[in-house]
């Protein structure tokens, strides 16, 4: 029984690894190969079935005038705003959640409570909703089609999510703490950066790491606040065309796509893993 | 010079925490605040260190108005029964913390730190982290941490609470040589507790809180021997003080099922109904006592806690040696007649073996 069990555990381990990890390396081997390799015959391993080259991937980095797609600016770009704008949303989303946390609010029949559920609001609607205001607040103060402009709308759709993390984090952390430090001679800013901050460094990168993967991976925004001026990532990605843009080059684009999510993913993994960060509390 | 409390009142959500409560220490002395959970002890810590506001009353430290000065220039220092110090700093980094917020001189820092270290035993410990300590080190570092501070006011709110029985023995003996060593006579020591072995041991100024109101001040020998009301002798006895109802008969004292011999201390009490209490050290076994019922029979360190029945008339006897019972078991007791405390209809005491001496 137990070794049925046991069987059957890997067996399922196995297959769903398979189904998660083939079609990465069907893309990296794919990214890979020329004209040929794909065309022709089926073929999988590198050297072996084929002969690799990197023209797949000089397509992404030349020129449109010289036959490539240029997705070095957009990824750049990407890299821009969704940086610029998950600091910006960590830097206000935990203050906020600290004052939401830690001090009372009273405004008519508005608590504490329904301030954190206004933040989370923004996220519970479909961002649909959001687009003909975000469209007409773009126009209106001049920021449609620039880095600017959608810098301030991912703030707004960044930050729910650190104040919402956040939140959450400060209320597991003993109010004595604070206590503590605000006898021992820190004023209430003191206690917060010297004191607070330090222990919620766990915290910060959790949010830091949702807002940058929501950041990273939005389409829908980024594709109807920017005409031609600015252009990210996903959006150059989508507008590639399968008949003018070869598969090799398509693969090559996604893979560096999901690259920096899966840097992420892996640094935040091992820091998680130190153990040293949800044990830091009682 | 002293740290004056005038009918000091907190009460958010119109629950009473503080009620009307003055005070008056002084310097170099030890105070002991006795109470229950939610006696409102620690809302008088942290209304003394400057966490709460009270609502209404004053509060003056050395002639100043204390309620003026925001918490982190008070001086003070505070001790929490939750083991908190600073999780990303290890044990060394904690303890100067404090002082290098006073920003004191690198030397003065080091010499207070080694003396605090070498006060509470953890020399040696420097480096730890404070995850790798056990409950007790973890309070010491805390401990540690207000004593290196020198504040001019110590409070210590339940510290020993959430230590196991063993440690909270051994730690209690050497709090006893820390106050009497390692504090200046410039420091005021609040010390709360639920415990009245604490306040026994500890020795000084006791105060007792209920509900958030003093109900006695005194010295721990006065609340011992004189406690005040029923209340105060329930709260200031672990286990609590038997409380019989009874009348005073011509020669006798007449409880339900049970009377004694009247001892001759109360042989001018009025002939009426009062409460009579009696600690459960006070009932012994004996062979020529009265029979009672064993309900339930509790052992704890090297006692047993009997708890007796005889129809209505349920009381706690404190054995002082481990012996196994059974339950329903019979057994007999004896009260010691010479300790019975008197409590008038409105539970405020009109006699107790040691004479009343707050009338």
């Amino acid at each position: 029984m137990h070794k049925l069990y046991t069987f059957l555990k890997y067996t399922f381990i196995t297959l769903w690894t398979v189904f998660i990890v083939a079609p990465f390396l069907w893309a990296i081997s794919t990214s890979f190969k020329d004209f040929q390799s794909v065309n022709s015959k089926v073929t999988y391993i590198p050297w072996l079935d084929f002969e690799p080259t990197l023209e797949g991937w000089r397509v992404l980095v030349k020129s449109p005038a010289r036959g490539g797609v240029d997705i070095v600016e957009p990824y750049f770009n990407s890299i821009f705003v969704t940086c610029t704008a998950s600091l910006i949303s960590i830097i206000l989303g935990t203050l906020a959640a600290y004052a939401l946390s830690r001090f009372t609010f009273k405004a008519g029949f508005v608590r504490n409570n329904d301030i954190t559920f206004f933040f989370i609001s923004q996220r519970i609607m479909p961002p649909i909703v959001l687009s003909i205001p975000f469209f007409i607040f773009l126009s209106t103060i001049g920021l449609l089609d620039s880095l600017f402009g959608l810098v301030v709308v991912y703030i707004v759709l960044l930050m729910p999510i650190a104040v919402w993390i956040m939140v959450d984090f400060f209320n597991r952390v003993p109010k004595e703490l604070d206590e503590t430090a605000l006898i021992d001679g820190c004023n209430p800013y003191q206690a917060f950066y010297k004191v607070v901050l330090p222990n919620s460094i766990p915290g910060l990168i959790v949010a830091g790491m949702f807002c940058i993967i929501f950041g990273w991976i939005d389409f829908f925004f980024a594709f109807i606040l920017t005409f031609t001026e600015v252009q990210l990532l996903p959006v150059k990605v989508v507008a590639l065309n399968s008949s003018i843009t070869p598969w090799w080059s398509l693969s090559a684009s996604a893979l560096i796509s999901v690259a920096p999510l899966i840097i992420v993913a892996f640094v935040v993994e091992r820091y998680l893993s130190k153990g040293n960060l949800s044990g830091a509390l009682k | 010079m002293n740290l004056i409390g005038k009918n000091i009142t907190y009460k958010p959500d119109n629950q009473f925490h503080l009620n009307d409560v003055s005070f008056d220490f002084k310097k170099g002395n030890l105070y002991t605040i006795l109470g229950r959970t939610l006696s409102g002890k620690t809302t008088f810590l942290k209304t003394i260190a400057g966490l709460l506001n009270p609502d209404t009353g004053e509060l003056f430290f050395e002639d100043k108005d204390f309620s003026k000065i925001p918490v982190w220039e008070r001086n003070v220092a505070m001790v929490y029964q939750q083991f908190i110090n600073y999780p990303h700093l290890n044990v060394y980094e904690n303890i100067i913390f404090p002082l290098k917020q006073r920003k004191l001189s690198e030397e003065q820092i080091k010499m207070d730190v080694e003396d605090a270290l070498k006060t509470v035993g953890l020399v040696g410990f420097e480096n730890r982290k404070i995850q790798e300590l056990s409950g007790g080190q973890q309070q010491r570092v805390a401990l540690a941490r207000s004593l290196a501070k020198k504040a001019k006011i110590l409070l210590l709110d339940e510290p020993l609470v959430n230590l196991d029985y063993k440690l909270r023995e051994q730690l209690r003996e050497e709090f006893k040589r820390i106050f009497s060593e390692g504090l200046s006579q410039d420091t005021i020591l609040i010390y709360s507790t639920t415990d009245p072995q604490e306040v026994m041991e500890l020795n000084g100024e006791v105060i007792v809180l209920h509900e958030g109101k003093v109900l006695q001040k005194g010295d721990a020998k006065e609340i011992f021997e004189n406690p005040k009301n029923l209340k105060v002798a329930e709260i200031s006895n672990d286990p609590p003080m038997n409380i019989l109802t009874g009348s005073k008969g011509l020669d006798k004292l007449n409880f339900e099922n049970i009377s004694i011999k009247l001892p001759p201390y109360l042989k001018d009490l009025k002939s009426q109904n009062y409460y009579f209490g009696i600690r459960a050290s006070e009932i012994k076994l004996d062979k020529e006592g009265e029979e009672f019922e064993i309900e339930l029979a509790e052992i704890s360190g090297s006692e047993t806690l009997l708890h007796l029945k005889k129809g209505n008339s349920k009381v706690i006897a404190l054995i002082e040696e481990v012996m196994n019972f059974k339950i329903h078991e019979k057994v007999k007791v004896k009260f010691n007649e010479n300790k019975f405390y008197v409590f008038n209809n409105n539970e405020e005491l009109v006699s107790s073996p040691y004479g009343v001496h707050n009338g």
